[in-house]
């Protein structure tokens, strides 16, 4: 099997992020990694729909969501995966320098759409949603809880790639790193969409 | 980059930084072993409690304590593990790679599985066990006191996120890591079943992980999720928990039909009969799989048509499951077989087996498990596939593969005796369990009354357990009694795959070169039509190899105190944890580790001495 | 023997020139799809928001255009549809396979209206 020195470049490749059989591990690797987190989100939403019916007379979806400003969050969220891809499109032209400021407009985005979040969850407990009031609510927060845990963990995941390889050019050890973090980001904007969809408009609308 | 060997001298440094997958799978092995012995002396202490009717041995909440732990540590702790040892020992030498894909990950993953075993045991000694049974159905386990459930969640959240790392791992070393030639359909059928097994550990596990976690919620943080007063509901754990487990049981299982389908035809001396037939059955098994959970919840009350659907897919897993039985049959038939103990445990799965297979189609009939539910049938049913199956794979694969993974052979003699003992002590045990499921005897029941005529077979039953424990006792004395049968243990069954072309036990890197695989059967392929040796799809160079690390036990380390925090709340310790945990993963991002190179001439003389 | 690659050394270069066109395109792919993709979030959201439509046209509609859109996420974003990721897809669409039926089996399985 193709042993990491058969590749012998350090041109830039086409792909660096795939040139070498680390990387191609990776890169493999983590999208399997996904297609188990599909099943997780899966999990989460099946039990957030089984159960938003059961507010146990405290607020329900319709009483609380503020539908603008999870549209203005999605928006948000949406721009931040546009910035990821032009970081790697840079990345593959050799552009260390676009790379890490595409990278760290994903990072702000994130850190902007976390902070709506935060808020979000506070204002609902001000209104009297919380974590034990109700099945509804346990599993509300269960399921946004975990997709916001994700989005910090990306926050800090890019962040320590960015400060780590701020100096280091691109190579055939961060260029894997990089895309997988892009992955992982791309995942999370993926799993939003669809909780966008069916937490929140259902939740208004049906 | 260094060319020099990193590695140190000191041996136990040595096996607690390792990333090697042969000395992983030896550490698997070894873990899976330990929590088998445990899981069969809990075994033990319920069949002596149940010998006669109203004994008083035990009291009931050990009963219950002893009776999920067995579940748990048996499936979880010993079955899953010791099929890891061999799927890490065997898999990367039958492909013809050096290492699998993520060495480091791999580490990570047997940790994790060791520190969450441990974990979970912990709970004996500080104020009992977990005692809602392996499947910890709720309410009974949400309203469960003192802290046993909650060892029970954090012990296999632990250990089930190692086997969610180990089962990504061996997927992609299967697809990225062959060696030149060796195409899909051309992988060694234990490669093929470990590697659908680990496509249904993907998908499995992250629903167990999410009912571990909202159990966890509802114990430790108030959570409702089941709670029905206040709009929970209790079905969603049993369909959480069952989309876990059932794939599970074909994890389990697959794995082993794979040993069984390397054992037969090298001892038939013939190739594996439909060989293709045997990869789609695999596949369909692990299809189906999947779509089948809720035949464990028959009674639970979903509706006819929900039964009846279900049903079905159920009894569709017998056409795959009997592709696979009538494909070992034919390559048996017509064979020169030799009935050696590795052997012998293949031949004693065939039947075994069946009957445990036939007892479920009788359990899918969903109108019938009304009646079956909660009885000793159901007990009966999954220790004979269980048993049947997955045990009677472990041990065959432990009697193939030993020369290879340890460099002696087991005792023959001690093996067959081993092998009667346990057969018979497995049947005596089991065989009666249908007959007092059918008289009505609940399963998980402490005791039960003088008149109610099941003091015969339960005490018949007991005797079988010892049986079985007699026969066991006896393979691990010959472990140690055989160590002395070192001549012909590289290629001593006359093998076909990739893993006998090299030294018993292997060279650290495996191969010296990568070989070149010309079809099927690599190595039978060359005896026959070549000139016995693999030819190599490299010339002799530089080979590169992980450099070993400490990072994986510190991480599974500071995931273990974490634990111990969420279970007492103590946040300042879930806080210590965590940060161990996340400081070592960060170590790992910022400290670039790329491995090292052996140079050629440390192989050539490998070679030389070899 | 050849020296070993360092992959720590940071590539020198240009990208060749088929590359930097294919690159080209592929930003300008990606940024038609992301406007796109904020028009369907809009229209999804409008059609809740406003009370012009009604919800048993709405409900529908606003689930098919989040699996569009989850769909140009994966094939335009994540590059899913490029060459050699078999594997990829096999993995991804078996998840949601079993993540949709775990999402049916929670909704209507669940002991409340019986099948």
């Amino acid at each position: 099997m193709a042993e990491q020195q058969a590749s012998t470049y350090e041109q830039l490749p086409p792909n660096p992020e795939t040139a070498t059989l680390d990387g191609r591990n990776k890169y493999l690797g983590f999208w399997f990694f996904l297609g188990g987190e599909t099943v997780l989100f899966g999990s989460l939403i099946g039990t957030y729909l089984g159960l938003r019916a059961g507010t146990a007379d405290g607020p329900g979806p319709a009483d609380l969501f503020h539908l603008d400003l999870v549209f203005i969050m999605t928006m948000i969220l949406l721009t931040s995966s546009l910035t990821s891809v032009m970081a790697i499109i840079n990345m593959k032209r050799g552009s260390h320098k676009k790379l890490l400021g595409w990278m760290w407009g994903t990072v702000i985005l994130g850190a902007a759409f976390l902070g709506f979040e935060i808020y979000e969850f506070y204002d609902y407990y001000q209104q009297g949603l919380g974590f034990g009031t109700s099945a509804f609510s346990s599993a509300f927060y269960a399921l946004v809880g975990t997709h916001g845990a994700h989005v910090l963990f990306g926050i800090l995941w890019i962040s320590t790639l960015l400060i780590r390889y701020r100096n280091s050019g691109i190579t055939l050890t961060n260029a894997p790193k990089f895309n997988t973090a892009v992955l992982y980001w791309h995942f999370i904007d993926v799993v939003w969409v669809f909780i966008f969809t069916v937490v929140y408009l259902l939740g208004i609308g049906g | 980059m260094s060319t020099a060997q990193t590695g140190s001298k000191n041996v136990i440094w040595d096996w607690l930084t390792t990333v090697d997958h042969k000395k992983i799978g030896i550490l698997y092995l070894a873990g899976g072993a330990f929590f088998f012995v445990l899981g069969g002396i809990e075994a033990i202490l319920m069949r002596i409690q149940l010998m006669f009717p109203e004994f008083t041995f035990l009291g009931a909440q050990t009963f219950n304590e002893l009776l999920t732990m067995h579940g748990t540590t048996m499936i979880f702790l010993a079955a899953m593990p010791l099929l890891f040892g061999f799927m890490n020992f065997i898999i990367p030498l039958q492909i013809g790679a050096r290492d699998v894909a993520f060495p480091f990950l791999n580490a990570l993953g047997f940790w994790l599985f060791l520190f969450g075993g441990l974990l979970l045991n912990v709970s004996w000694f500080t104020g009992g066990a977990p005692d809602a049974g392996w499947t910890a159905y709720v309410p009974l386990s949400s309203e469960s006191a003192g802290q046993g459930l909650d060892y029970y969640l954090l012990g296999l959240q632990v250990s089930g996120l190692g086997t969610l790392i180990g089962g990504i791992n061996f997927l992609v070393t299967v697809i990225n890591m062959r060696a030149p030639g060796m195409s899909m359909m051309r992988m060694p059928l234990f490669t093929w079943s470990s590697f659908v097994a680990s496509m249904l550990i993907l998908f499995a596990f992250p629903a167990l992980t999410i009912g571990l976690l909202l159990l966890m919620l509802e114990r430790l943080f108030g959570g409702q999720f089941f709670a029905v007063d206040f709009g929970g509901n209790v079905i969603i754990w049993q369909h959480l928990f069952w989309i876990f487990g059932h794939p599970e049981v074909y994890i389990l299982i697959l794995p082993a039909f794979g040993i069984f389908s390397e054992v037969i035809p090298t001892f038939a001396k013939k190739r594996l009969f439909g060989y293709s037939a045997m990869v789609f059955a695999t596949l369909i098994i692990g299809f189906l799989g999947f779509m089948v959970w809720a035949h464990h919840m028959f009674t639970v009350g979903m509706g006819p048509v929900a039964n009846a659907i279900f049903a079905v897919a159920t009894m569709a897993i017998a056409v795959p499951t009997g592709i696979k039985i009538f494909n070992w049959l034919l390559t048996l038939w017509g064979g020169r077989i030799r009935f050696t103990t590795a052997n012998l445990w293949a031949l004693g799965f065939i039947p075994s087996f069946v009957m445990g297979g036939v007892t479920g189609v009788m359990l899918a009939v969903s109108a019938a498990n009304y009646q079956f539910h909660d009885t000793y049938f159901v007990v009966a049913h999954f220790h004979y596939v269980i048993i049947g199956g997955v045990v009677f794979g472990l041990f065959a694969g432990a009697y193939f593969w030993w020369p290879k993974m340890f460099g002696y052979r087991l005792n023959e003699t001690m093996g067959k005796w081993f092998f009667w003992l346990f057969l018979i002590g497995f049947h005596l045990t089991f065989f009666v369990q249908h007959f007092l499921g059918l008289l009505g005897m609940q399963r998980r029941v402490a005791s039960y009354l003088e008149g109610q005529g099941f003091g015969d077979m339960n005490f018949v039953s007991t005797m079988g357990a010892f049986l079985m424990s007699i026969a066991f006792i006896i393979f691990l004395i010959s472990i140690f009694t055989s160590k002395k049968n070192t001549e012909n243990v590289n290629d001593p069954w006359d093998g076909r795959s990739l893993e006998w072309t090299t030294t018993s036990p292997p060279l650290h890197y495996n191969y010296p070169q990568t070989p070149l695989v010309r079809g099927l059967d690599a190595f039978w392929l060359e005896k026959y039509e070549g000139d016995g040796r693999m030819k190599a799809a490299e010339p002799l160079g530089d080979i590169h190899m992980p450099n070993p690390t400490i990072l994986p036990i510190v991480i599974s380390l500071g995931l273990t105190i974490a634990s111990f925090g969420f279970i007492y709340l103590v946040y300042w310790l879930i806080f210590v944890g965590l940060g161990i945990t996340f400081g070592a993963m960060f170590i790992r991002s910022v400290k670039e580790d790329h491995g090292h190179h052996i140079p050629v001439d440390e192989i050539k003389r490998d070679l030389e001495e070899g | 023997m050849s020296e070993h690659v360092d992959p720590t050394a940071p590539l020198q270069g240009e990208p060749s020139k088929s590359t930097e066109r294919k690159l080209r395109k592929e930003a300008r792919v990606q940024i038609v799809s992301y406007f796109l993709m904020i028009f369907m979030t809009s229209l999804a959201f409008f059609s809740i928001a406003s009370d012009a439509v009604d919800s048993s046209f709405a409900i529908p509609f606003i689930v098919i255009v989040g699996a569009v859109q989850v769909v140009m996420q994966l094939y335009v974003f994540m590059h899913m549809g490029e060459k050699g990721t078999g594997w990829i897809n096999t993995m991804i669409w078996s998840g949601i396979l079993i993540a949709a039926l775990t999402v049916g089996a929670l909704m209507f399985l669940i002991g409340i209206v019986k099948y």
